[in-house]
């Protein structure tokens, strides 16, 4: 176990330094610089000097780079251009608003693909397996934001049922449940295929398993076999791709979030980009890494939690 | 003589592998076929591309503005700048058919390359390369693409550039454990023992005996990377105008929804038509191969 944690630390420490220099690198290959981008075409030479000056990037790279580290490193992520305040305030409200969107996809993702999932490798190849093999090829081979527009054609422009945006502040006729409705959805859709996928496959293989033919053998109901002694050993494969889901629910989720304009982190991190908003886009990737990092542990840890096998393992 | 034997080995060759592709067609499961069939017509629109589209996909039909809705001299309507959208959906296909499949073949040889090494040589060729593949997986791939693109520029050169660099760590991971498995067969030895040069073992010897797997890994990538080409396109990073790509168009739609809200599915289906019909077949093709090596 802290042969593990020791892992994580590693890769956690190594992924930052890489990325936060990667991130610094290529804000210098870019062309356009941050002063004009602040000032506008129409900015005199002057004004673009002395910006660039006020802004501390006429030094040169590497004291820039160890600088920030230094500051970051105290918990000073600096100031975001594009939102002019600082970088923490920015980041906190948005990754809030993602958490909110995320958990509660999680918490529709998590059961419904395991129900379908069970459903369909609780007998290979039989009708039903069929029906959802289908579904979740089919659910996540369209695009989050083809599903979305779909959607959004049917409940907004056609039904008006729903609203088209989620700005999560209430507004007009449109609740904030209301607001979340289509988000969830999509994300859903496009998200569950996937999962329900992987919790089928390992269904298909412990049902192959001796102990679950012995199980039938003795005569016990179909149910009993299935609730008892399958369901438990068939979720401990998918439980690290389950947990891979944060990651993507807080990171990946940006065409939900630019389509619905969803003030979340990932369309934060887009309009950053699209600013070059380098202090934004720093502390924002560093975030994303530690998350990415984080939930890759936490599969690991869970696996070896349920699996006595790769617990005894870790024990010399 | 010879000649005449070596033309006849050859006509019995071609003749059976045109029986092989034959026989592996029909004994696909029946939604493999179906998948294979989407794929195959939005080859051929890609390839008839300018017999099929009544218009030039760029050209802007001024005029026709006041009215963009479906008509009968453009059938899906017009986009935003007065463009035929029919048009736009049959060329959109070629950029789609030829990016995407690039993409892939980077990111597989690249990952296969790396794979190789790491499999071949082991040691601390082994743990570095393991090391930058664990590393990319964990970066945040769209995060990624944002990063990039927006610092670099969005080009076809670049969208190829960013897929397979976070695409290759997975291929390179399978690549390197079928060669830990190749490795010590017999075959192998023997090539060694003939003095081959280690280049020659990898590209000749390793790699053919592992087409199998890799032609699954790059029909699945394939899909996913459609996907994501669409995805940079529906964010603005995708392909520079105005050469038609049907994630930019689906965010053009956007714009015009409540005067033509089909104008948004058209491009919304061909993209998930296609990734069906990829996926589709690339699962049939996974379970055939697979149950053929039990």
């Amino acid at each position: 176990m802290s042969k593990l944690f020791a892992r994580y630390v590693a890769a956690l420490v190594t992924s930052l330094i890489a990325v936060s220099f990667l991130v610094f690198a290529l804000n210098e290959l870019s062309p356009g610089s941050a002063a004009l981008k602040v000032l506008g075409p129409y900015a005199l030479p002057e004004q673009i000097t002395a910006l660039t000056k006020e802004l501390g990037l006429d030094r040169p790279f590497v004291v820039r780079y160890v600088e920030y580290v230094v500051k970051a490193l105290r918990g000073d992520f600096g100031r975001s251009i594009l939102f002019n305040a600082p970088v923490s305030d920015v980041i906190g409200a948005a990754l809030l608003n993602t958490a909110i969107l995320a958990a509660t996809a999680f918490v529709v993702i998590v059961p419904l693909s395991i129900l379908l999932g069970v459903l369909g490798g609780m007998r290979e190849g039989s009708i039903l397996d069929r029906g959802v093999v289908l579904f979740t090829t089919i659910s996540s081979s369209i695009p989050d934001y083809a599903m979305g527009v779909m959607l959004i054609t049917v409940f907004v422009v056609k039904l008006g049922v729903l609203p088209g945006l989620s700005p999560m502040v209430a507004q007009g006729q449109w609740s904030i449940a209301q607001q979340m409705v289509l988000p969830v959805a999509v994300i859903t859709l496009f998200d569950c295929g996937y999962v329900a996928a992987m919790v089928r496959a390992s269904m298909v293989d412990v049902m192959e398993r001796p102990f679950i033919r012995t199980a039938i053998l003795k005569g016990l109901p179909n149910r009993l076999v299935v609730a008892r002694h399958a369901l438990r050993n068939a979720l401990i494969a998918p439980v690290t791709v389950i947990l891979l889901q944060i990651n993507y629910l807080i990171t990946g989720v940006v065409v939900v979030e630019s389509m619905f304009a969803y003030p979340g982190f990932g369309r934060m991190m887009l309009e950053a980009a699209l600013a070059k908003d380098i202090a934004l886009i720093e502390a924002g990737s560093l975030i994303a890494v530690f998350i990415a990092v984080s939930t890759n542990f936490l599969g690991d840890l869970c696996y070896a939690l349920l699996d006595p096998r790769i617990r005894a393992q870790g024990k010399p | 003589m010879t000649a005449k034997l070596a033309h006849l080995r050859w006509r019995i060759s071609a003749w059976s592998a045109a029986r092989r592709g034959i026989a592996a067609f029909a004994g696909l499961p029946p939604t493999a076929r179906l998948g294979l069939a989407i794929v195959a017509f939005w080859v051929a629109v890609a390839a008839c591309a300018p017999w099929i589209a009544p218009y030039n996909p760029n050209i802007n039909h001024v005029e026709g503005l006041q009215d963009p809705v479906p008509s009968w001299t453009h059938p899906l309507g017009l986009d935003s700048q007065g463009r035929d959208i029919l048009s736009r959906i049959v060329f959109g296909a070629r950029t789609v058919l030829t990016v995407a499949p690039i993409a892939v073949l980077a990111a597989t040889l690249l990952g296969a390359s790396l794979g190789l090494l790491a499999g071949y040589y082991r040691g601390w060729v082994d743990s570095v390369i393991s090391r930058i593949c664990d590393l990319t997986l964990s970066l945040p791939t769209i995060i990624f693409y944002f990063v990039v693109l927006s610092a670099l520029g969005a080009s076809a050169l670049n969208i190829v550039l960013v897929i397979a660099i976070t695409k290759a760590p997975m291929t390179a991971r399978i690549v390197r454990g079928l060669t830990l498995e190749l490795v010590p067969r017999d075959y192998v030895s023997a090539a060694k023992m003939r003095g081959e040069s280690a280049w020659f073992i990898m590209a000749c010897e390793l790699l053919p005996n592992m087409r199998g797997p890799l032609l699954i890994e790059m029909c699945l990538r394939l899909g996913y990377t459609i996907i994501t080409i669409g995805m940079l396109g529906f964010l603005g990073l995708g392909l520079p105008p105005p050469d038609p790509d049907w994630g930019s168009m689906v965010n053009d739609a956007r714009k015009y929804i409540y005067s033509n809200p089909l104008a948004i599915l058209w491009p919304s289906l061909a993209i998930a038509t296609l990734v069906i019909g990829v996926n589709l077949f690339a699962d049939g093709l996974r379970e055939e191969i697979t149950r053929y090596q039990r």
